[in-house]
């Protein structure tokens, strides 16, 4: 029987359980003996030009090495020159990032435009005296009028880039949807707020420059784009450069390849021809490190009395912050996925990008995808109140039916495979969906200070969006019956080591134990994308699949010659992992003797997989909160959940992707906000201030199974990374406006703090 | 300044700044690299360890404090022929970490808590851990296991 589909507790554990991880901070190699420490001087101004640096007092504070600001950047080439006929930069053809007047430098030139924008940088014998020196280090700043939120940045009163002439890098404004035919049409304005990802682990690089090559160290999702884009930026052959992701504590988007503050350390340390190592602490991470979300949504749907929606139209203005990284490509995601799991004869969908003097947005669990989602969730509740109907009944009559896959939606995409309306009930009848309507009743019949709220939020969404790209494997299987996986595909706590080396079980029937899993180290690994948008294991395991079944074929062949036989005859018992010959199971070679057999050549492939077409998860998501209505306190009692993101590798790792991406979809619903005053300055910089969700916030989730394979793949496999968080905000947010609308709420904005449930509540009294 | 504690039943001595906190005694001078820094404001958890048995956050307790007490980490809590304390054992069994980073703190603040009420309800547990952050399970896996690790039931199945 294979191990695939089976519960299977990870091979990471022990080490992580017992030793801890090595991640950059832990990393005690030669390599790194004496490293010296990078502390950042970052802005306190929102937008202030600079009119001096003095780092005279820093420099001679104990234990400075150097303190080095843009005026040092003087030995990497130029930022490349804007594109001439081509694409203008930030449209879809040349997504990220703006070049030419919208450019970010490494370190602040003459003018910062957020807080926490890297104006120099101290370097000093160990942390302590970095931090005691960067406060030395004298910036004199002239401020500016900040622009904070999309509609300050579309006046276009002040510019953060007077040479652009505006706000707006990219304008791909909706046009107008036919709203005839509606009986009703609904409007209205939602903000998808700005969050922080908050991996455990916050940035960290460290770096070295030795003997003509450059070898970084960096807590990032991709080795190998992480060495692309620092071969870009040194103009350096990318041989010259080694990158290794060691441990990585939690990625969850903001750590896809690396940024400026990554490079300018290995730069530095190539500059001044010394080991450096920088880890940031979280002050600076919730400033430093990107943002998410950050989407300002106009939705109107229409449709007639009796449920049925004919036309949907989302206008997103994007918040990318004060530059334009994957800020101006998320909202085309967002565009794609507009229409939701429903059958819309009518969708339109458009967006722009604005900057503002606040932290780059990049991608964050879902990465555009949850905003489309939370749009058109919101849209169907609105347009379900407005008619009277209950907000379930009219998703269950406009979810796509299960015979019109493949479903190509007016937005573009091709929904491969699926059964929306399935994952719909079998969700409402795992949470009782019509006894908590019942209860429901019971309470407002009784007029309880604690009213029950249920949300309903269907979904699909996309992933291995770039599968054309697709990902590397390579799998070589050693004399001593061992076997190696070499995956471009890169783990921070997925798992993959596990789910790998599964694979190479189910294939071959060399246990789990006997093989190894290596990812991350661009030498040993130089090809590979690495991991963000829910993409492993439908490319990177795939990837492993395909080597393996190549290794296979070698080793027949191998096989057939030790044992005189047919290649024809030669089989592969995967239970016991011995090559006989069909009717003689009384022969038989192991794999240590086959590879053994193999020579100097060994017994190995590698492999580039790629498909043709990303696919498409699914669910459905019920919330049940309570909601105390003088307090305006949330309580989120119960989550159950289906999420079909094809056949199941092991339960066990789906369910811990599940159950995070649920705690961080009801995070954005009910807390989580990353808050600025008007001059831009951040509110919410520390943990004290900002509302990472804790245990007690949550329930135990309750989690239903539902599995409609990929048919695009061998493995069935879709992505589940992050279906959970898509699912949860709606279905949180949902759940919270219904427990409160019977009192004539129809909105309210996230985070669902208890301030704004109880301001809603009284507008509505008062309005009645 | 002259600090000397047990780490994990071994005596250290060393000569560090006044103002060294503990977490930085325990990687810099011990060599322990298990315990994380997730924060700058005691807010999650990461550096947790015990202090005479106690769960502290070591981010805010100088060095100087541990004078002569007995400190014990991630890497102090399987017996000495390796195998796991019964909390390490169950987080791996009910896949309670992910990527790693708050697992050491979030092991010791689960031994603390349950050493100070070895049955705690769900409820107790999520209470008890509410000073440990984790961004990657959503809590449920490491609830499970705390429970799990009191010797009662699993929490209530997923499936």
């Amino acid at each position: 029987m294979s191990i695939l589909g089976t519960r299977v507790v990870r091979t990471e554990d022990p080490r992580l359980l017992t030793a801890g991880g090595t991640y950059v901070d832990d990393l005690r190699v030669p390599e790194l003996a004496g490293a010296a420490r990078v502390t950042f001087v970052r802005s306190p101004f929102g937008h202030a030009m600079i009119t001096g640096i003095d780092a005279s007092a820093a420099l001679a504070a104990p234990g400075v090495v150097a303190v080095l600001t843009f005026q040092d950047i003087n030995d990497i080439p130029p930022p490349p020159p804007p594109p001439e006929g081509g694409p203008p930069p930030g449209s879809e053809a040349a997504p990220l990032p703006l070049g030419g007047v919208w450019q970010e430098p490494l370190l602040a030139v003459d003018r910062v435009r957020y807080v926490g924008e890297p104006v120099a940088i101290v370097i000093t014998d160990e942390t302590y005296q970095g931090e005691d020196a960067a406060e030395l280090v004298s910036v004199d700043y002239d401020p500016l009028p900040a622009v904070v939120g999309v509609g300050k940045a579309l006046s276009g009163d002040t510019l953060l880039f007077p040479d652009a002439g505006s706000n707006i890098p990219v304008d791909h404004a909706a046009g107008d949807t036919a709203f005839e035919g509606c009986d009703v049409v609904v409007e209205r304005e939602i903000m998808n707020q700005r969050v922080a990802p908050v991996p455990l682990e916050g940035r960290a690089t460290a770096a070295v420059w030795a003997d003509g090559k450059l070898t970084v160290w960096v807590s990032t999702q991709n080795a190998q784009i992480s060495r692309f884009i620092l071969a870009g930026a040194f103009g350096l052959n990318p041989d010259a450069i080694r990158v290794v992701a060691p441990d990585v504590g939690g990625g969850f988007g903001a750590k896809v390849g690396l940024d400026r503050d990554a490079i300018t350390v290995a730069w530095a340390a190539r500059h001044i021809g010394r080991a450096l190592r920088w880890v940031e602490t979280r002050s600076e991470n919730l400033t430093g490190m990107t943002h998410g979300r950050a989407q300002r949504h106009s939705i109107k749907i229409g449709g007639t009395r009796d449920g049925r929606v004919l036309a949907y139209r989302l206008d997103v203005v994007q918040d990318t912050g004060a530059y334009s990284r994957m800020g101006g490509f998320l909202p085309t995601l967002t565009n794609l996925m507009a229409a939701g799991p429903y059958d819309i004869a009518h969708v339109e969908a458009g967006y722009r990008v604005v900057v503002t003097n606040t932290t780059p947005i990049s991608a964050y669990r879902g990465a555009g995808r949850p905003e489309a989602t939370a749009a058109i969730e919101r849209a169907m509740d609105l347009f379900a109140a407005e008619i009277g109907m209950d907000p379930a009944a009219v998703r269950r009559k406009n979810l796509v039916p299960s015979d019109k896959f493949p479903y190509q939606t007016p937005c573009g995409a091709t929904y491969d495979t699926g059964d929306y309306i399935g994952a719909l009930d079998k969700v409402l009848a795992g949470a009782g969906y019509d006894e908590l309507r019942a209860e429901q009743a019971r309470r407002r019949e009784r007029g309880d200070v604690v009213q029950l709220g249920i949300g309903v939020a269907s979904y699909v969404e996309i992933t291995a969006a770039d599968a054309d790209g697709g990902e590397t494997a390579r799998v070589e299987v050693h004399d001593d019956g061992t076997a190696m996986v070499y995956t471009g595909s890169s783990a921070h706590g997925q798992g993959h080591h596990t789910a790998w080396a599964m694979i190479v079980e189910a294939d071959l029937g060399i246990p789990m134990a006997k093989v190894t899993v290596k990812h991350g180290d661009t030498d040993e690994i130089p090809l590979g994308t690495g991991t963000y948008g829910s993409r492993s294991l439908q490319l990177g395991g795939v990837a492993v699949h395909r080597a393996n079944l190549e290794v296979k074929e070698q080793a027949r062949k191998l096989a057939a010659e030790m044992m005189e036989a047919s290649e024809a005859d030669l089989e592969l018992n995967t239970d016991s992992g011995l090559w006989q010959v069909r009717g003689d199971p009384g022969s038989s070679r192991t794999w240590a003797d086959v590879a053994s057999h193999a020579g100097a050549e060994g017994l190995t492939a590698f492999v580039h997989y790629t498909d043709g077409a990303p696919t498409f998860p699914f669910g459905s998501h019920v919330a049940v909160a309570e909601v105390d209505t003088e307090t305006g306190k949330v309580t989120l009692v119960r989550h159950v959940t289906v999420d079909d993101a094809g056949t199941v590798l092991n339960p066990v790792l789906t369910e811990g992707q599940r159950h995070g991406g649920i705690a961080q979809g009801v995070a954005q619903a009910l807390l989580e906000e990353m808050i600025y005053d008007a001059d831009g300055n951040p509110l919410t910089g520390t943990l004290a201030d900002y509302a990472a969700i804790s245990a007690t916030e949550l329930p135990s989730f309750e989690l239903l199974v539902s599995e409609t394979p990929a048919t695009i793949n061998p493995l069935g496999a879709k992505g589940i990374g992050e279906a959970g968080t898509i699912g949860a905000t709606p279905a949180m947010q949902s759940a919270v406006i219904d427990a409160v609308s019977h009192l004539g709420v129809r909105h309210i904005d996230m985070p669902t703090t208890p301030a704004r449930v109880w301001a809603a509540i009284s507008e509505a009294r008062n309005s009645q | 300044m002259k600090v000397s504690m047990t780490v994990n039943g071994s005596a250290v001595t060393a000569e560090v700044a006044d103002r060294t906190l503990l977490v930085h005694f325990l990687r810099d001078v011990a060599g322990l690299t298990a315990t994380n820094i997730g924060c700058d404001t005691t807010s999650c958890g990461a550096c947790t360890v015990l202090l005479d048995g106690q769960s502290v956050k070591s981010c805010t307790v100088l060095a100087a404090q541990a004078e002569g007490r007995e400190v014990t980490t991630l890497e102090g809590l399987a017996a000495a022929g390796g195998e796991m304390h019964p909390v390490q054992q169950a987080f791996h069994a009910e896949h309670g970490l992910q990527c790693g980073f708050c697992t050491p703190g979030m092991v010791m603040a689960a031994v603390s808590l349950l050493a100070e009420n070895p049955h705690p309800t769900e409820e107790q547990v999520r209470t008890g851990l509410e000073g440990n952050l984790c961004r990657c399970t959503g809590y449920h896996n490491i609830v499970r296991a705390v429970l799990a690790a009191s010797g009662q039931a699993e929490g209530q199945d997923s499936q």
